[in-house]
C-alpha cells in the first residue's frame, strides 16, 4: 500500500488544468464550486433581467410593453430561475467550496459525481429557457404550475418544463448524497459533530431535506407528465383524482425547500457575525437543535399554501399552530445572533452588514409568514401582494443577502485579494435600500387587495408600484456593480493575507489566500 | 488516521460530461417524443434523439463503473472510500423511497379524501353536486365522468398472479442473502448458484408482471386511462416493475464480475450494493401488494 500512497501524494502536487478541459472534466471541489456560483450569478442575472420585465410592465397601472401571455411566461420563469437556477446552486457552490476547507477534508466525497451534479443545471436550464422560443410559449402557470392549469390547460412546452425538472432534481440529489457523505465521512480527525462549523451544521440538514423531498418534487411532475400525455387522471377529478392532490404533493416538497434556499444562509450568518462581534457564536448547541427542529417541522407544515383550497377545519388548525410552532425555533436562533452581537467588539465590514440586514429583514419576513400562517387571516392575504412581498423578504434580503454575506466573507480566501470595500458597502447600500423600497410597498398593496400574478391593476395600486418599480430597478442594476466587484478582486487588489478577518474561526483560514488548488491532503488535527 | 492519506481524489474524469450530455440527450429526445406525438407529426427524429442519447448512457455506465473498478482493483480505495460508497448508496435508497412516498401518498390521498368527497361524504361532501349520484367504492370501478374516463371492468384479483410475483420476490430476497453469505464465507459456487438462482426469479417476476399487464388491457379494460384506480395501479407497479429490472441488471452484472473473479470475502461492496437494492425492491413490492392489490 505505501507505493499507493506515495504516487497519491505526488497527484496532489498538480495544479489545475489547462484550457477549458479544467472546467469540463475537473474534480475539484474548488473549480466545481466556482463554476456554481458563476453558474447561479448568471442564472441571477437572467431571472432578475424577467423581473425588471415584470416591473416595468406594472410601473403603471395598464398594459404597456408586454402582453398578458408574455408577462404570465415571465412571473413562471423568473420563480423557476431563480429557485432552482440562483439561489439553490450558489449554496451548493458555497458547500463546495467551503465544507471541505472547514472540516479539513482534501474533496468531496464523491469527486466525479460532484462534477455530474454541476454539469447537468445548464442542460436542465437550456431546456428549461428554450421553451421560451417553442410553440406556445414558455410554461405560464407561476413557479408553482398548480394542476390543471399545468396539465389540462398548459401549453405544449410543459413536457420539456417536466424533464429540466427531473435534471435538475438528480442534480440536487447527488449534490446532496456528496454533501452528506462529505460531511459525514471526511471529517478530520477530533472533528466531532458538535464541533463543526454551523455552516456545516445547516448544510448537512439541508442535505438530508433534498434527499427528501426532491423525489417528491419528480413524483409530481411525473404525475403531470402521465396526465398530460398518457390519460391518467391523477388531478382529475373526472376519472376520481384531485386537482388539490397536486398541491399537496408539490407543497410536500414545496415546504421543506424553502428551508433548503434559506438554512445555509442561517449557517454563513451564523459564521459571519460572530467574527464580525469578535465572540463565539451564543448558544452554538441551541442554533444545532434549532436547524434541526425547524427542518423537522418543515415537513409538517405544508398545508398553510392551501389554506383556501377547501381543506377540512381539522387541517387548517394543525397546519395552523404547527406553522407558528416554527417561530420558536427560528426565534431561538434570531436572539442568538443578537445575543452574539451583544456587548461585542463590532465592525461593519460589507458581510456583517449584509448579516446584520439579513437578521432584521428576513425577521420582517419571519413575521409576515407568521401572519400569513393564521389561517382565517390568510383567507385575506391569500394570492395578493401581500404574499409577494412576505416570500420576497425571506428569498431576497434573507437567502440572497446571506449569500452576498458569503460571497464579501470568503472571496479573499478564493481570490487572494481583498475586494474593494468602499464600492462593496455601495452595493449594500443600493441593495438594501432598493430591495426595501421594492419590496415593502408589496405589503400595503396585498393588504388593499391587489392580486399577484396579474399585468394590469386598479388605478389606486398605481402609486405603491411605481415605488416598488423604482426600487425593483435599482437593486437590479446595483446587482451589476457586485459583479464588477468580484471580477475587479478576482483580477487584483490588496494581498489578502490566511487570516484576513480577525474575529474569523475555523481550518478553512488555516490555509494560505488564495487556498491552494488541493488542500487538507493529509488532514489535520482538531482538538 | 492512516486512512485519511489514502483517500482516493480521483484527477480530471471525462465521465460526468459525457453523462450529462447523454441525460441531456435522452431527457429531449424522450420529451419530444411526447410532444410530437400529441401533435401528430413525425417522432422518428425524436426516437432516433432518444435512442443516441440512451448509447451514450449505456457506453458512460460502462465506462465509469469500469473505471471505479479499475481503481478498487488497484487497490486506491481505503476503507474510508468505502464508508463513503455506503452512505452514498444508502442515501441514494432512501431517496428513492421518498419518490415511491409520492404515488403512495397520491393513493393514500385519492381513496381517504378525494373519492369519498366525491361521492357526498365528509368535510368536501358537496363535491358530489359535481357529478351527482357518483358512489364512492374502492376499487373504483364507475367513474365520475365514464365518457371521459371509462373505469375497468375488473381489477386483478391478488390472490393469483400477484400472490405468485409475492412468493418470487420474497424468495429471491432470501437467496439473495445466502448468496451473500457464501461470498463471504468464500465459497463461490454457492455464491454464483444462488445469485443465479435470485436472477432467474427476477426474470419470472417480470415475466408473470408483463403478464399481468396484458390481461389488464386486453380483458379487464384496466387501463392508464381508466380514472384514478388505473392511474395509481400502473404507476406504482410501473415503477416498480422499472426497479426490478434496474435491480436484475445490477445483479446479472454483479454475476458477470464474479465469474470474471472479482471480489473478495471482505471486499465487496459492489455486490452489498446490488443486493440492498434488491431487498429495498422487494419491500416495495410487499407494500404495493398490500395497499394496491389486496386493500
Amino acid at each position: 500500500m505505501s507505493t499507493v500512497i506515495d504516487t497519491h501524494a505526488q497527484d496532489h502536487h498538480h495544479g489545475p488544468a489547462k484550457g477549458f478541459s479544467r472546467w469540463l472534466l475537473t474534480t475539484n471541489h474548488k473549480d466545481i464550486g466556482s463554476m456554481y456560483l458563476i453558474f447561479s450569478f448568471a442564472m441571477f442575472l437572467l431571472g432578475g433581467s424577467m423581473a425588471m420585465v415584470i416591473r416595468a410592465e406594472l410601473f403603471q397601472p395598464g398594459l404597456q410593453i408586454v402582453e398578458p401571455e408574455f408577462f404570465n411566461q415571465m412571473t413562471t420563469m423568473h420563480g423557476l430561475i431563480m429557485v432552482f437556477g440562483a439561489v439553490m446552486p450558489a449554496f451548493v457552490g458555497l458547500a463546495n467550496w467551503m465544507i471541505p476547507l472547514m472540516i479539513g477534508a482534501p474533496d468531496m466525497a464523491l469527486p466525479r459525481m460532484n462534477n455530474w451534479s454541476f454539469w447537468l443545471l445548464p442542460c436542465a436550464f437550456l431546456i428549461l429557457v428554450s421553451t421560451l422560443f417553442m410553440e406556445g410559449g414558455a410554461p405560464n402557470f407561476g413557479w408553482t404550475f398548480y394542476a390543471p392549469l399545468s396539465t389540462t390547460y398548459g401549453p405544449p412546452s410543459t413536457t420539456f418544463f417536466i424533464f429540466a425538472v427531473h435534471i435538475m432534481g438528480i442534480s440536487s440529489i447527488m449534490g446532496g448524497i456528496n454533501v452528506i457523505a462529505t460531511i459525514l465521512n471526511l471529517r478530520a480527525p477530533g472533528m466531532t459533530l458538535m464541533k463543526m462549523p454551523m455552516f456545516v451544521w445547516t448544510w448537512l440538514i439541508t442535505a438530508f431535506l433534498l434527499i427528501a423531498v426532491m423525489p417528491v418534487l419528480a413524483g409530481v411532475v411525473t404525475m403531470m407528465l402521465m396526465d398530460i400525455n398518457f390519460g391518467t387522471s391523477f388531478f382529475n377529478a373526472a376519472g376520481g383524482g384531485d386537482p388539490v392532490l397536486f398541491q399537496h404533493v408539490f407543497w410536500f416538497f414545496g415546504h421543506p425547500e424553502v428551508y433548503i434556499m434559506v438554512l445555509p444562509a442561517f449557517g454563513a450568518v451564523s459564521e459571519i457575525i460572530p467574527a464580525f462581534s469578535r465572540k463565539r457564536l451564543f448558544g452554538y448547541a441551541s442554533m444545532v437543535y434549532a436547524v434541526g427542529a425547524i427542518a423537522l417541522l418543515s415537513f409538517l407544515v405544508w398545508a398553510h399554501h392551501m389554506f383556501t383550497v377547501g381543506i377540512p377545519i381539522a387541517g387548517q388548525l394543525f397546519f395552523m399552530y404547527a406553522t407558528m410552532l416554527i417561530a420558536v425555533p427560528t426565534g431561538v436562533k434570531v436572539f442568538n445572533w443578537v445575543a452574539t452581537m451583544f456587548r461585542g467588539s463590532l465592525s461593519f465590514e460589507a458581510p456583517m452588514l449584509f448579516s446584520v440586514a439579513f437578521v432584521i429583514l428576513f425577521t420582517i419576513g419571519g413575521f409576515s409568514g407568521l401572519m400569513l400562517a393564521i389561517a382565517p387571516a390568510d383567507f385575506q392575504y391569500h394570492d395578493t401582494y401581500f404574499v409577494v412581498a412576505h416570500f420576497h423578504y425571506v428569498l431576497v434580503p434573507g437567502a440572497i443577502f446571506g449569500i452576498f454575506a458569503s460571497a464579501y466573507y470568503w472571496l479573499p480566501k478564493w481570490t487572494g485579494h481583498m475586494y474593494d470595500e468602499t464600492l462593496a458597502q455601495t452595493h449594500f447600500w443600493l441593495s438594501f435600500v432598493g430591495v426595501n423600497l421594492a419590496f415593502f410597498p408589496m405589503h400595503f398593496l396585498g393588504l388593499a387587495g391587489m392580486p399577484r400574478r396579474i399585468p394590469d391593476y386598479a388605478l389606486q395600486f398605481a402609486d405603491f408600484n411605481m415605488i416598488s418599480s423604482i426600487g425593483a430597478f435599482m437593486f437590479g442594476a446595483s446587482q451589476l456593480l457586485f459583479l464588477f466587484i468580484v471580477v475587479k478582486c478576482a483580477r487584483g487588489g490588496e494581498k489578502a493575507p490566511a487570516k484576513p478577518w480577525e474575529g474569523s474561526e475555523g481550518l478553512e483560514w488555516t490555509v494560505p489566500s488564495p487556498a491552494p488548488y488541493h488542500t487538507f491532503s493529509t488532514p489535520p488535527e482538531v482538538k | 488516521m492512516a486512512t485519511y492519506q489514502t483517500y482516493y481524489v480521483p484527477e480530471q474524469s471525462k465521465w460526468p460530461i459525457i453523462a450529462t450530455v447523454g441525460l441531456g440527450v435522452t431527457m429531449f429526445g424522450l420529451a419530444s417524443i411526447m410532444v410530437n406525438g400529441s401533435k401528430g407529426e413525425s417522432t422518428t427524429g425524436a426516437w432516433i434523439t432518444f435512442g443516441v442519447g440512451g448509447l451514450i448512457m449505456a457506453y458512460m455506465l460502462f465506462g465509469w463503473f469500469g473505471s471505479v473498478i479499475k481503481e478498487s482493483h488497484d487497490g486506491l480505495y481505503s476503507p474510508q472510500m468505502d464508508r463513503t460508497f455506503r452512505w452514498g448508496m444508502s442515501w441514494f435508497i432512501f431517496s428513492e423511497v421518498m419518490f415511491f412516498a409520492a404515488f403512495f401518498g397520491a393513493l393514500f390521498y385519492a381513496r381517504t379524501f378525494a373519492i369519498p368527497w366525491l361521492g357526498g361524504e365528509g368535510d368536501r361532501g358537496s363535491s358530489n353536486m359535481l357529478w351527482e349520484g357518483f358512489q364512492a367504492t374502492w376499487p373504483l370501478l364507475n367513474n365520475p365522468d365514464p365518457e371521459a374516463f371509462p373505469a375497468p371492468k375488473e381489477i386483478i384479483n391478488p390472490w393469483h398472479l400477484p400472490l405468485v410475483n409475492t412468493i418470487l420476490l420474497v424468495t429471491s430476497s432470501f437467496t439473495v442473502t445466502v448468496a451473500h453469505h457464501a461470498l463471504k464465507q468464500g465459497n463461490r459456487k454457492k455464491l454464483k448458484a444462488w445469485l443465479l438462482a435470485t436472477i432467474v426469479l427476477a426474470l419470472l417476476f417480470v415475466g408473470l408482471q408483463a403478464e399481468e399487464y396484458v390481461q389488464a388491457y386486453t380483458e379487464l379494460d384496466l387501463t392508464l386511462r381508466s380514472g384514478i384506480y388505473g392511474s395509481t395501479f400502473f404507476m406504482l407497479t410501473g415503477f416498480h416493475g422499472a426497479h426490478v429490472i434496474l435491480g436484475t441488471l445490477m445483479l446479472t452484472i454483479m454475476l458477470i464480475r464474479i465469474q470474471k473473479g472479482h471480489f473478495t470475502a471482505e471486499k465487496h461492496f459492489g455486490f452489498e450494493a446490488a443486493s440492498w437494492y434488491w431487498h429495498f425492491v422487494d419491500v416495495v413490492w410487499l407494500g404495493l401488494f398490500v395497499f394496491v392489490y389486496i386493500l
